[in-house]
């Protein structure tokens, strides 16, 4: 490996024994022993916050969302907050799998296929929200998807809430794509390393016959290079809808330029931070620390501190476009978020995505995971009350001061917000029990070319 | 010699990849057709010593994409201007800007479903089931290990001749492989 001073020098992907069979050994105990206390314990934890959700949302369905807290004007209250935020955290996701696999950034490897499985999780507990949302979820086919129904009308394709129905469905299937063809090779390993004859069935007929013959692997690579290809614009453009959401409006607080950049700069940020803060739980938890090394999460802290910059200046343009549109109404929307009634969301959003992840720049700080720890957790919840902030702050004061009013939620809304969680975290948890948590043959991959950097591979 | 007797070809196994790319263009100077090398992540310079031509899955997805996205374009042109024409907020019945992103998603959308199912095809999956799995190769190939298999329905195959390039290739263990090795230890009903 070359050692050029002055230039950032690639760390190790795995400390300690890089032995293949090692590798293979390490990636699939999780899978092949059983769980250990510590798992159960989360895992009936989130599984019981899951089930919560179960409770909460047959409670919506039966009563309607008159159990909320929303109300006219605030029309949307925690369900589009929610929806913003999972979709914002699936983000991180695919940066990861697509965007640094553009850029050949090797450290991927050990943190992809996780992340890959926290976008899919994360796109389901979204998904819940805008369905749930509208009310007769079981009517909502039609009115969401193009399908032929009684009345012969179609949705209104001049819609942004149409784009997202077609932008977040697309995103899930190919995400879901991508990660599965990913793990193909890895399912393949495993199938191979199992004794058990039943065990050898599932994940044989999860690796579909893969023998890892050179013709597949051509073919493979340039699936795989294609699916990032796909993903990274893709990644770019579900975001941006999801914020033409709120800027295709005319509402002031909403009606801004500035949103799509802002919300996918804000949504990688946030996922980021949920990456981490899963990492640092599941490499102790499957005791997977010298494939997932600290290194790892410092790089991701980097790129915290990175789009915490870009969020941070997305907050001062829309502090100082309202002031220099010389619009009343912006400037008020504006006044009111800083110094209104939600003040306290407002601040807290400031101290958790702009001051906080500023502690990153501090290298002790990046390496710390028990200082790691609490600040991806407030960026989480920074991050969270930004949507909070910007879907509630613009609605409850619109433009007829009589029609002023409050949102408060109840705790329907809570047992939705803290059950996504618990869904989240257990499908989570049965990932890592189940399927490779790492990617086997891709680490492997670059394994051999960090060793043989500049060597044979030129062929 | 029986049907389950029939050798399946002969394999060889390699223990560093660049040893593979070497051993590979020996075999493929050989003149061998029927051949495959069998590895746990993908070799670069692999495909050109085999002399593979480059897969066809991207012309499949441009294809496909372009498809998706004249399909997006003409389903909201047929539902919103042509099936029940529905003024909207005052812009034209075939807004194309408007449709612009649902088009979008239907070109990512169309690309990646071909893009899979081309993989599928093209990698014959789904197929479950190779005689290989059988025959004890993979066992070390989706760990650490890269292996030349020649298989038996090359016309030049004959045990010698195959044992002889594969020891050339510096191969560190060679054995043939036959239909049912897997069968004989661990009897399964099929």
């Amino acid at each position: 490996m070359s050692d050029t001073p002055g230039r950032l020098r690639p760390f190790p992907l795995v400390e300690g024994d890089a032995a293949f069979a090692r590798l293979d050994a390490d990636i699939s105990r999780p899978l092949e022993s059983f769980p250990t206390a510590r798992w159960w314990i989360a895992f009936i934890l989130s599984g019981l916050l899951a089930l919560y959700l179960l409770f909460c949302l047959a409670v919506t369905v039966l009563y309607g969302i008159g159990t909320w807290g929303v109300n006219i004007p605030v029309g949307w209250g925690f369900a589009i907050t929610n929806f913003v935020f999972w979709i914002g955290i699936g983000h991180a996701g695919t940066l990861i799998s697509a965007i640094l696999y553009l850029l050949r950034q090797r450290w991927r490897t050990g943190v992809s296929r996780f992340a890959e499985a926290m976008t899919i999780f994360a796109v389901i507990c979204a998904g819940i929200f805008p369905l749930i949302h509208t009310g007769r979820p079981w009517l909502a086919w039609y009115w969401l998807f193009p399908l032929p129904n009684q009345n012969h009308v179609w949705i209104n394709f001049r819609s942004p809430l149409c784009w997202d129905i077609f932008a977040v469905s697309t995103y899930f299937t190919v995400s879901l794509l991508f990660w599965y063809t990913g793990l193909l090779p890895d399912l393949a390993t495993v199938r191979d390393r199992a004794r058990h004859p039943l065990r050898k069935a599932i994940y044989g007929l999860l690796s579909l016959g893969w023998t890892g013959s050179a013709r597949a692997w051509a073919h493979y690579e340039s699936a795989y290079l294609l699916f990032a290809g796909l993903a990274t614009p893709l990644v770019l453009s579900v975001h941006s809808i999801v914020s033409f959401d709120f800027s295709v409006s005319v509402l002031p607080g909403w009606h801004s330029t500035i949103f799509p950049p802002y919300f996918v700069a804000g949504a990688i940020f946030s996922g980021l931070a949920m990456v981490a803060m899963c990492l640092i739980v599941m490499r102790r938890m499957f005791r997977l620390q010298r494939l997932i090394t600290t290194n790892h999460v410092e790089v991701l802290g980097k790129l915290i501190v990175v789009t915490a910059l870009m969020v941070s200046y997305a907050y001062a343009i829309e502090a100082f476009i309202a002031w220099y549109s010389g619009s009343a109404v912006e400037r008020f929307v504006m006044m009111n978020r800083a110094f209104g009634p939600y003040a306290w969301a407002f601040w807290i959003m400031i101290a958790c995505n702009v001051a906080f992840p500023q502690l990153f720049w501090i290298r002790r700080v990046r390496r710390n995971l028990w200082c790691v720890f609490p600040i991806v957790v407030f960026v989480n919840v920074g991050m969270w009350l930004e949507r909070f902030v910007i879907v509630v702050t613009s609605l409850h004061r619109d433009f007829i001061p009589s029609m002023w009013r409050m949102y408060a939620p109840t705790w329907v809304d809570y047992g939705l917000l803290l059950g996504s969680f618990g869904l989240f975290f257990t499908l989570l948890l049965l990932f890592c029990r189940f399927l490779p948590a790492i990617t086997i043959s891709e680490l492997k991959n670059a394994l051999v070319q960090s060793r043989d950097a500049g060597g044979w591979r030129h062929d | 010699m029986t049907e389950r007797d029939r050798p399946l070809g002969i394999v060889g196994l390699l223990e560093d990849p660049e040893a593979l790319v070497r051993a590979a263009r020996k075999v493929r100077d050989a003149g061998w057709r029927r051949w495959d090398c069998h590895t746990p992540h993908p070799v670069h310079g692999l495909e050109t010593a085999m002399g593979i031509k480059g897969s066809v899955i991207p012309y499949i997805a441009i294809v496909a994409a372009l498809f998706g996205a004249a399909f997006g374009k003409a389903m909201q042109w047929w539902m919103s201007a042509w099936d029940f024409p529905l003024i909207i907020g005052g812009t034209p019945l075939f807004a194309i800007p408007a449709f612009a992103p649902v088009a979008f998603e239907t070109f990512v959308l169309f690309a990646a479903l071909a893009t899979f199912a081309a993989l599928l095809v093209l990698c014959r999956l789904l197929r479950w089931h190779s005689p290989l799995h059988d025959a004890r190769v993979m066992h070390r190939v989706t760990s650490d290990r890269y292996a030349i298999f020649l298989d038996a329905s090359d016309k030049r195959f004959s045990e010698p001749e195959g044992r002889r390039l594969l020891a050339e290739c510096g191969c560190s263990e060679i054995y043939v492989a036959h239909c049912a090795d897997e069968r004989e230890t661990a009897p399964r009903g099929d």
